[in-house]
């Protein structure tokens, strides 16, 4: 029980940011382009799942705000040389606004045919990106988008150790740290519950007064919004912008992280995205047969947890406090009947 | 209070509900009743805007709110319940009826407060009130069927309705259960002073609460008024009452 306490009392969130803050530092160049792109696309998947895992919304297009946000931000960054700090928040604000454009006819239309609509959005920005050479750069991109100007780093100790890659990696990280953060907030506020109730039950959420569309649009266009500001970072990561960013199986790969990791906790998308960039690049660098080999794990991921990883350890978990529980004496028992909060939370946890 | 006026809905060419016309007084309570399939929940889906009306018109206080959408006649002081239970099967009890005080008390846009925080007391106080407080932290998909079916109560009351719409509330229940939850339904809607239509078919409970009872009876209303009345009525007997 004292170890469960204290367990409970660490604030684990901190502990893994700061774990992962130290890449740069203790790892090697290849860990932190790891670890780059777990963070963003662990942002991504999160910003997935505020529709997928809390309002029930399955797009098969996220991706197209991914890529508005990269071509915003590099094109921005790029060809009118503006800083990053004008860049990215352009990037959100784009990206939410052909949110809240496309979203506007996806909620009109039930759950598959949202589905259906969402991917044809998406591959009609793809088919722009592809085509509007002068601004996209068309089937050539947009290469060598600048890393934001990290000058005044170099001043500060420690930081200033660091090659522009792990200082870029330093910035990535705390953008997505906060706006994890937010999500975070946003999904534990009213709002969020809300987002809940539709995903629950739609017409019952209607009954109770609830807008049921105009919710979903609100969703769509914050999902969108902070996809874009993953996509932004992403396209500075990878030192351009291309179309590919924007083509479907992005999509389709989005979800399989968020699945993965499970949709039903708020980090498991973060989980599912760290073990798929992981599993990439291990099984890529041993066989040349790895999207077969990949497939297989998923396949047996998938199964041994249908509520994803996160979700199948916590119910291990869950399991575990049982049986233990089970064998605690009296006492024990009696003195954890007392402390009924701290029950009542994991009741409503599990 | 409510007014039906005329109210049609055909389904294809099959007429569900047909020229009905009802009205229901501040602070009464209504039954409709009618066989299987006769067109209460039709009716009632007409009313609360989940159905649009092929024909007539839904009037609330004077206000015409004919084919105006279920969550904005919610908002107008509407709440109901449906007949195959309805609730938010995932969350805890509590969260349900807090839910409806969120949506209900203008905080929906709030993206920034923890919600869980918020109408604290007053959804204890409402789970109190409908025999729930036990459960609260209870996920709502693994009650009873019976608690389900009060919870839904307590997820309409929360939206502090004038007018509320039970359809069969007590389908399912055991007869305790059934007796239990009826005297429930009269002391809220006592206590609210709430304007009351339910659909049942319980006969008992129907006679024992109900000041006022209309027949449907193939989309159509055969017999209307107060419950002697209504039991007197030889059509009435004829095509339903007739083995009770
Ligand atoms: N969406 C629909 N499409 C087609 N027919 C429908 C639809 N909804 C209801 N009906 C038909 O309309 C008739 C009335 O149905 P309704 O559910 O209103 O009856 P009810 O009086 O509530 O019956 P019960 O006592 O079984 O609940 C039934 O014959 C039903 O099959
Ligand atoms: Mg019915």
């Amino acid at each position: 029980m004292k170890t469960n306490d204290l367990a409970g009392r660490i604030p684990w969130t901190l502990v893994v940011f700061l774990a992962a803050l130290a890449v740069p530092w203790l790892g090697s160049r290849y860990d932190v382009f790891l670890a780059t792109q777990i963070a963003i696309s662990g942002l991504f998947a999160v910003s997935l799942n505020l529709l997928l895992g809390t309002t029930g919304l399955v797009s098969f297009g996220h991706v197209a705000y991914f890529g508005i946000g990269a071509y915003v931000c590099g094109i921005l960054m790029k060809t009118y040389a503006m800083p990053f700090s004008i860049a990215l928040p352009a990037a959100a604000l784009g990206a939410a606004f052909a949110s809240l454009v496309f979203g506007f006819f996806c909620v009109r239309l039930t759950r598959i045919y949202f589905a259906m609509l969402s991917l044809a959005f998406s591959q009609i920005i793809w088919a722009i990106a592809y085509k509007w050479n002068d601004v996209t750069g068309g089937d050539q991109g947009l290469p060598d988008v600048p890393y934001p100007d990290l000058d005044w780093m170099n001043s500060i100790p420690l930081l200033g150790d660091l090659r522009i890659a792990g200082q870029f990696y330093v910035v990535s990280l705390v953008v997505v740290g906060l706006s994890l953060a937010a999500m975070r907030r946003i999904i534990n506020s009213p709002f969020g519950r809300i987002l809940t109730t539709i995903r629950e039950n739609a017409e019952r959420a209607s009954a109770i007064g609830v807008d049921v569309r105009r919710y979903e649009l609100a969703a769509f266009v914050v999902a969108g919004g902070f996809a874009g500001i993953a996509g932004a970072l992403f396209g500075i990561f990878s030192r351009g912008v291309f179309s590919d960013y924007v083509f479907w199986p992005k999509s389709a790969e989005v979800m399989i992280m968020t699945i993965l990791g499970g949709i039903d906790h708020f980090w498991g998308p973060v989980v599912g995205a760290a073990t798929l960039v992981l599993l990439n690049q291990e099984i890529t660098s041993y066989t040349e047969y790895w999207s077969f080999v990949l497939g297989t794990i998923l396949l047996v991921l998938l199964f041994a947890f249908p509520g994803g990883i996160v979700g199948g350890l916590s119910a291990g978990f869950a399991w575990l406090r049982r049986k233990r529980g089970r064998a605690i004496s009296p006492d024990a028992r009696r003195l954890e009947a007392t402390g009924a909060e701290t029950t009542s939370v994991e009741v409503k946890r599990a | 209070m409510l007014e039906v006026k005329g109210l049609s809905k055909s389904f294809g060419g099959f007429r569900a509900v047909s020229d009905v016309n009802l009205a229901v007084a501040e602070g009464e309570i209504a039954a409709v009743i009618g066989p299987n399939g006769a067109g209460k929940s039709t009716l009632f889906n007409l009313i609360t805007g989940h159905l649009q009306p092929t024909a007539g018109r839904v009037v609330v206080d004077g206000r015409d709110i004919t084919g105006v959408a279920p969550f904005k006649i919610c908002g107008m002081g509407m709440g109901r319940s449906f007949q195959r239970t309805n609730i938010f099967p995932k969350l805890t009890v509590l969260e349900n009826v807090q839910a409806a005080f969120l949506i209900h008390r203008g905080q929906g846009p709030n993206f920034w407060s923890r919600s869980e925080r918020l109408y604290r007391t007053e959804s204890e106080a409402l789970l109190a009130s409908i025999g729930l407080a036990a459960q609260a932290w209870t996920t709502a998909g693994t009650l009873s069927y019976g608690n389900q079916k009060q919870l839904e109560l307590g997820i309409a009351l929360a939206s502090d309705p004038k007018i509320l719409l039970l359809d069969e509330p007590t389908a399912g229940m055991s007869a305790t259960e059934t007796h239990e939850s009826i005297a429930l339904i009269a002391r809220i809607a006592r206590e609210r002073g709430l304007t009351l239509l339910f659909t049942e078919h319980d006969m008992a409970v129907v006679f024992s609460i109900a000041q006022k009872i209309a027949v449907l009876h193939q989309g159509r209303i055969i017999a209307h008024g107060d419950p002697a009345t209504v039991r007197a009525d030889a059509e009435v007997r004829r095509v339903y009452l007739g083995d009770h």
